[in-house]
């Protein structure tokens, strides 16, 4: 559903990403690992548009998407949830949605999908009126997997949504994408908390100094020697 | 006294319809556009430029005329407007906000004396005059066209205020304000919807330009550095960025400037508006409504 090859990224003269190469299929959860500043955040960016590539090719659906506007890629069906939330935190839970829904003309499809992602996160359907400045950390995270859900992505791209949580949260959140991608949604998790992401994860990548270095299924990396040395904190 | 108060809301309806688009665009992409005043300019001389090639109809029949060539300039003055961000301010997004404060003014400056070398430096006098008979209502004096001219700006600012609120674009406008690379990720096209902000700010600028021409009768290419001034002052007193607030801000100088004038005599008007807007600056910089940001991170 999603290839990547030879992706390479520069940022004013820093070379944040070296021929990295990705695949993703059709209902699959797949694991970005990786340190601080080895790229994760930088081919998210690079595959939703937010960052042009220098190099390398992104394909959708077999459609070649490099380099295309973020607004764009995100009506092709592939939504990216930033890193840090990114609530707009002074409108409200239901504007939130709302603008999930900018690109989905029929008003009456809007409601459904707010109306679902309210049933599956009920404690957003209470908050609806409130700032989405006031929520907790967990349930910004939520709204803003939410949010994402309400503009009917095929591909979820999801950037650190443990960030900053109670590990009880986290579990919550882990579950929440591992429902999103049940009901048939394919999920690229972008993840320094190593050990939850591949608990849900189908296949994983890891990303050292902007390449990709491992990659395998989530069992197979879990026991990688590698890879609980470095990221599931030896054991 | 409710002299005083009329001529106050009077001025002040022009001074929010100005405003607005100072606030909008400064809302949504943190620009103070020194060169919206020039715009009601530019709003003015088209809304000239039209009444003259119409000649004669225009003076027969003066109020549906002039409600069309509203219509007109505000829509050229939109497009000035969206050519202006193209061509000024879309190549600094992202640069520093010093860069863009100053190309503000060079723009300014550009389109002030643009219009003198099309226009010439002297006055032009409006081929409609309104002056109508005064009618007196609660002891005020006031014309039927000043009345027709509060109705249109109040008509504006009512539909901005619901297009703001309550519509998809005004969503996507104060997502964007917010935070503009998630508003990508929601499919929003930000610079289109950053253009139509403009168009609509200029328009209504544009409007004010030609109400303007028509109620003092006389309009030059530096008619538009002054109003520019106001329209800030009164965004500042409302809250800059936020709509409703402009709109008081604008009504708030209006009347100030109509006591003021009363009490310290004509000459100190100006000295009286910006001395409101220093005072606000430093006392309550986020002005009568400006918002307060509740984030948690």
């Amino acid at each position: 559903m999603l290839e990547i090859s030879d992706l390479d990224v520069h940022y004013d003269g820093v070379h944040a990403l070296r021929g990295l190469s990705l695949t993703i299929a059709a209902h699959e959860i797949v694991a970005l690992l990786g340190n601080n500043g080895a790229g994760k955040t930088t081919t998210l960016s690079a595959i939703s548009g937010l960052v042009r590539p220098s190099g390398g090719k992104v394909v959708f659906e077999d459609k070649d998407i490099t380099g295309l506007a973020a607004h764009k890629i995100t009506s092709c069906g592939l939504v990216h949830c930033p890193e840090g939330r990114r609530i707009f935190s002074t409108l409200t839970v239901h504007d939130n949605l709302l603008l999930g829904g900018y690109l989905v003309r029929d008003q009456a499809e809007v409601r459904k999908r707010i109306d679902r992602v309210y049933d599956l996160l009920p404690r957003l359907a209470e908050r609806r009126a409130q700032q989405g400045g006031t929520l907790s950390g967990g349930e910004q995270q939520m709204l803003a997997i939410g949010r994402a859900l309400v503009t009917g992505p095929r591909l979820l791209l999801l950037d650190e949504p443990s960030m900053g949580l109670a590990p009880l949260v986290v579990a919550q959140v882990m579950e929440l994408i591992a429902d999103i991608n049940a009901s048939g949604t394919a999920v690229l998790l972008v993840e320094q908390n190593a050990s939850a992401a591949l608990k849900i994860a189908h296949r994983g990548y890891v990303l050292e100094s902007g390449q990709g270095t491992l990659s395998g299924t989530a069992d197979a990396l879990r026991s990688d020697p590698r890879v609980v040395e470095a990221y599931l904190g030896g054991a | 006294m409710t002299q005083l108060v009329w001529n106050g809301l009077f001025v002040g309806s022009f001074y929010a319809l100005v405003a607005l688009g100072y606030s909008m665009v400064y809302g949504i992409i943190k620009l103070l556009n020194f060169a919206h005043g020039d715009l009601y300019m530019l709003g003015a001389f088209s809304g000239f430029a039209v009444l003259s090639a119409l000649g004669g109809v225009a003076t027969a029949m003066t109020l549906p005329v002039l409600l069309a060539v509203l219509l007109m300039t505000m829509v050229s003055t939109g497009l000035a407007g969206v050519v202006l961000e193209r061509v000024a301010y879309r190549p600094l997004r992202g640069a520093p906000r010093l860069s863009l404060l100053i190309t503000a003014v060079g723009a300014s400056f550009a389109i002030e004396y643009g219009m003198r070398i099309v226009a010439g430096p002297d006055p032009q006098v409006y081929p409609v005059r309104l002056s109508g008979t005064a009618i007196e209502v609660f002891g005020a004096w006031f014309t039927l066209q000043q009345l027709v001219l509060i109705g249109v700006a109040v008509v504006l600012m009512v539909g901005l205020n619901l297009l703001v609120t309550r519509t998809r674009e005004g969503r996507a406008m104060r997502a964007i304000a917010l935070d503009p690379r998630t508003s990508s990720l929601m499919g929003i096209d930000v610079n289109a919807v950053i253009s139509r902000t403009f168009f609509i700010g200029s328009a209504l600028a544009g409007a004010a330009g030609v109400m303007a021409g028509a109620y003092y009768g006389k309009i030059d290419f530096l008619m538009g550095f002054l109003i520019g001034l106001k329209a800030f002052t009164a965004a500042v007193i409302g809250g800059i960025g936020n709509i409703s607030g402009t709109m008081l801000g604008g009504l708030v100088l209006g009347l100030l400037e109509s006591f003021g004038t009363y009490w310290l005599g004509g000459e100190w008007r100006d000295v009286f508006a910006f001395g409101v807007l220093i005072l606000f600056l430093t006392v309550r910089p986020t002005g009568l409504l400006g918002e307060r940001v509740t984030e948690r991170v």
